[in-house]
């Protein structure tokens, strides 16, 4: 009654204002949603999102130096490394007394596997002067700048304190210079030597061999999502399971698959020599390189572009292709202008959907891409699990999630994530 | 050549899909150029069909078509020249308005100044003159129909196939666009084949209707025709609305038949397609010639006895649904004139008509 003239918010029956009410109405039905929710989003983030936190912040966490060495560090300011004398003896007895407590620790080792990826000989000279320092009592053995540089002569190399000085910093940005081809150094960041750079190149070619793969994958998937969308319900449906046939079937086993199939013994080599097109002794070297790569992996991410592209074409009615022809287009013209413009979603959804996949794939390369045809993510997993640097992995896997994280808002910008389907 | 002669012919035509049922049953059909024909019927009966062979989208199992003289079952369809418009618009949405109408131009390589000029005198047409730069779905359902109109003409084609265009607007715009569009088809002179499931579309549009069933045209005739003269009993129960009473021929005298319907009342009928006493039939009576008003029957007349049921007050009409020899929706329909008689429920009354307003058709 009084809505015509009364001025301000809106208000319900019992005089509270109507936003407040409806907000208070709809909260029982946000809490039901999280609870049901709740579970699931309780695992994914103990299980997933805080595992990938803490290994993203591996990256650039470096506590090790200045934990092991707190007395060291604190000297080490004191200490012009431009200078390219020796520190003081007083760094030297800091240091003592560090390795003492660091040794019955046993933390000593671990400090040098850390120094030792950014300069060889750490890790031993740790280990063997450790057993040393042992016997050393700081209170009463003084000097010590002599008597270490006596057990290691490492210690008398300015290039030592060096390394340890410019990686006694908490939060580092050596493990992504590294990734990147390049190294912290008193001086700033500075080009590894020629041979250690890889990691660039590395990132290049899976960027490369993914755009290939995607292509390929484009020019296979296109004509078969085709005949899906337009083929009777009962051929297509029998066509769809052929095409979803590879997901029932272990990623391993198909990839094995390739391996029967082009290794140089294989099936397509011992065919083409039985048909007498390939010499005996020139057999094809077609797997363990960057072709093996290319064609497994086309082979196993081709059902990823042709269900977003079925699912665009399936909704591209007949009757548009039916107009054109009616005003007197031909195929081909009713293809290119009519069909072809109106399927480029399905192909955007497809091909950022296979580029994602591609460039962190691990398993295929790994099987079949011998040195040549590994991507990055190989390099990832050999430093997790054989160098044990981490750090360098967790560098490698951020930038990665970033390139990853930049394609999407890309492709959001240009074809807008609402025109992703997936079927 | 002469306007009597069939523009569009087809000769014995027939569709199967999958070999064993028959979609369309020998279908015979001319029509003049300038003519504007309109397929009718329920859907399934073979009217799209029928559309799709002349496009060329489906091929004819049997028969010939022929356009303008031509046997044209072996032309792809870009070569027929033939103009259409779907039902649901098939305007491409990629492209503009002015795009959309300039793509058959363009496609017959016609000049850039030429075909602006041909997309702006279109869209004038359908006066739509200041849309040429909007997307297709940035238009409201009504001026998506005008585009499609407009694009189907623009390339001038002498023949043009309409599927149901109308289908998707409300029914103001719809009587709109039927005006416009018969306005349209006669000021240019073009040959319309039209299909469509309602009927009132097919009687205000056309110039004459086939009524498709079951594969079959059933009747082929101009709406009044059509209307006042069915010529069979589905004919008589898809157009408009009808009465229908069963029973058997008592006796054919010339022009007039007496009907004695299953109640044992007799009725007087036009024999239209029973042949001899003992027929069975169905007669039909259209709701406006059922008379009450004994005064206005010939005195030897048949009438019924009816019961009220119900009254129905449309405004312009009153509608009463009786209770006639066994069928309770039995309708009459009276003009809402001053001296207009007001029937209530639960009166009894007498019915009765015209013979020659009550056909006997087949059972």
């Amino acid at each position: 009654m009084s809505d015509a003239t009364q001025s301000g918010p809106m208000l319900a029956a019992d005089g509270t204002p109507l936003k407040k009410s409806l907000a208070r109405s709809l909260r029982r039905r946000k809490l039901r949603a999280l609870a049901l929710v709740a579970p699931l989003l309780l695992f994914v983030l103990l299980s997933f999102v805080i595992p990938i936190i803490s290994m993203l912040f591996r990256s650039v966490e470096n506590g090790i130096v200045s934990e092991t060495l707190p007395m060291t560090v604190v000297e080490l300011q004191h200490w012009d490394a431009e200078s390219g004398e020796l520190p003081e003896e007083a760094l030297y007895e800091a240091f003592i007394r560090d390795m003492v407590v660091a040794v019955d620790a046993k933390q000593h080792t671990r400090l040098g596997t850390r120094l030792n990826y950014e300069q060889t000989g750490m890790s031993s000279m740790f280990r063997k002067s450790g057993r040393q320092i042992k016997r050393i009592d700081p209170e009463a053995d003084g000097p010590f700048k002599d008597k270490l540089i006596e057990i290691h002569e490492g210690w008398g190399d300015v290039d030592t304190w060096r390394v340890i000085k410019t990686h006694a910093v908490p939060i580092t940005n050596g493990y992504f210079l590294n990734a990147v081809d390049m190294q912290r150094t008193p001086e700033g960041a500075q080009a590894q030597p020629e041979d250690k750079r890889i990691l660039i190149k590395l990132f290049g070619r899976t960027l490369f061999m993914s755009l290939i793969i995607t292509g390929s994958c484009i020019l296979l998937a296109y004509p078969v999502s085709y005949l899906l969308a337009n083929l009777p319900m009962r051929v297509s449906n029998m066509l769809m399971i052929l095409v979803l046939l590879p997901f029932w079937t272990s990623l391993l086993v198909r990839t094995s698959a390739w391996k029967v199939m082009l290794q140089q013994q294989g099936v397509i080599n011992e065919t083409l020599v039985w048909l007498g097109l390939v010499a005996d002794d020139a057999r094809l070297v077609i797997i363990n390189n960057q072709f093996g790569t290319i064609i497994a992996m086309t082979h196993i991410l081709l059902p990823f572009m042709i269900l977003p592209m079925y699912s665009v074409m399936q909704t591209i009615p007949i009757t548009y292709t039916r107009a054109a022809k009616s005003m007197g287009a031909t195929n081909w013209t009713t293809f290119w202008r009519i069909y072809f413009p109106q399927s480029i979603p399905g192909i955007g959804a497809g091909s950022i959907l296979v580029f994602i996949l591609s460039i962190g794939y691990y398993i295929t390369p790994e099987i079949v891409g011998g040195t040549k045809g590994v991507f990055i993510s190989n390099r990832i997993a050999y430093h997790i699990s054989s160098s044990l640097n981490w750090g360098l992995a967790a560098a490698l896997g951020t930038i990665l999630l970033a390139v990853v994280l930049l394609l999407y808002w890309c492709y959001d910008k240009i074809v807008g994530i609402d025109n992703v389907k997936l079927g | 050549m002469s306007n009597d002669a069939a523009f569009v012919e087809f000769q014995h035509v027939q569709k199967s899909y999958d070999g064993e049922i028959l979609v369309v049953k020998d279908l015979n059909l001319s029509m003049p150029k300038g003519e504007f024909l309109t397929m009718l019927g329920p859907s399934g009966s073979g009217k799209t069909t029928c559309l799709m062979m002349l496009a060329g989208f489906e091929t004819a199992t049997h028969g010939e078509i022929m356009l303008d003289g031509r046997p044209i079952n072996n032309i792809p369809p870009h070569k027929r020249g033939i103009g259409m418009v779907f039902q649901n618009y098939a305007l491409f949405p990629h492209m503009t308005v002015a795009e959309n109408l300039a793509f058959p131009l363009e496609v017959r390589n016609i000049g850039k100044d030429a075909r602006e000029e041909k997309v702006r005198r279109a869209l004038d047409m359908v006066q739509m003159g200041a849309f040429g730069s909007r997307r297709p779905a940035q238009l409201s359902g009504g001026q998506q129909q005008r585009i499609a109109l407009a694009r189907a003409l623009v390339f001038e084609p002498e023949l043009v196939l309409m599927d149901e265009p109308l289908g998707a607007l409300d029914k103001q715009l719809r009587e709109h666009m039927q005006f416009e569009i018969t306005r349209l088809a006669h000021e240019l002179g073009i040959t319309t084949v039209y299909v469509t499931h309602d009927q009132t579309e097919a009687l205000t549009m056309s110039d004459r209707v086939a009524v498709f069933d079951d594969g079959r045209i059933q009747q082929l005739a101009p709406p009044d025709l059509l209307y006042e003269e069915p010529e069979n009993s589905f004919v008589a129960q898809f157009i408009g609305e009808n009465n229908t009473l069963e029973g058997v021929i008592k006796s054919i005298n010339g022009d007039e038949c007496v009907v004695a319907l299953d109640d044992g009342s007799e009725i007087d009928a036009k024999p239209v397609n029973v042949h001899a006493a003992g027929d069975r039939t169905k007669v039909s009576i259209r709701p406006e010639r059922v008379e009450f008003n004994k005064d206005r029957l010939h005195a030897d007349a048949h009438t019924l006895k009816a019961t009220v049921k119900e009254f129905i007050y449309m405004g312009d009409v009153f509608r009463f649904r009786l209770s006639v020899a066994g069928n309770d929706d039995f309708i009459i329909k009276t003009r809402n004139a001053p001296d207009a008689i007001k029937l209530s429920p639960g009166q009894e009354v007498e019915i009765g008509w015209l013979a020659r307003d009550c056909r006997a058709l087949d059972a």
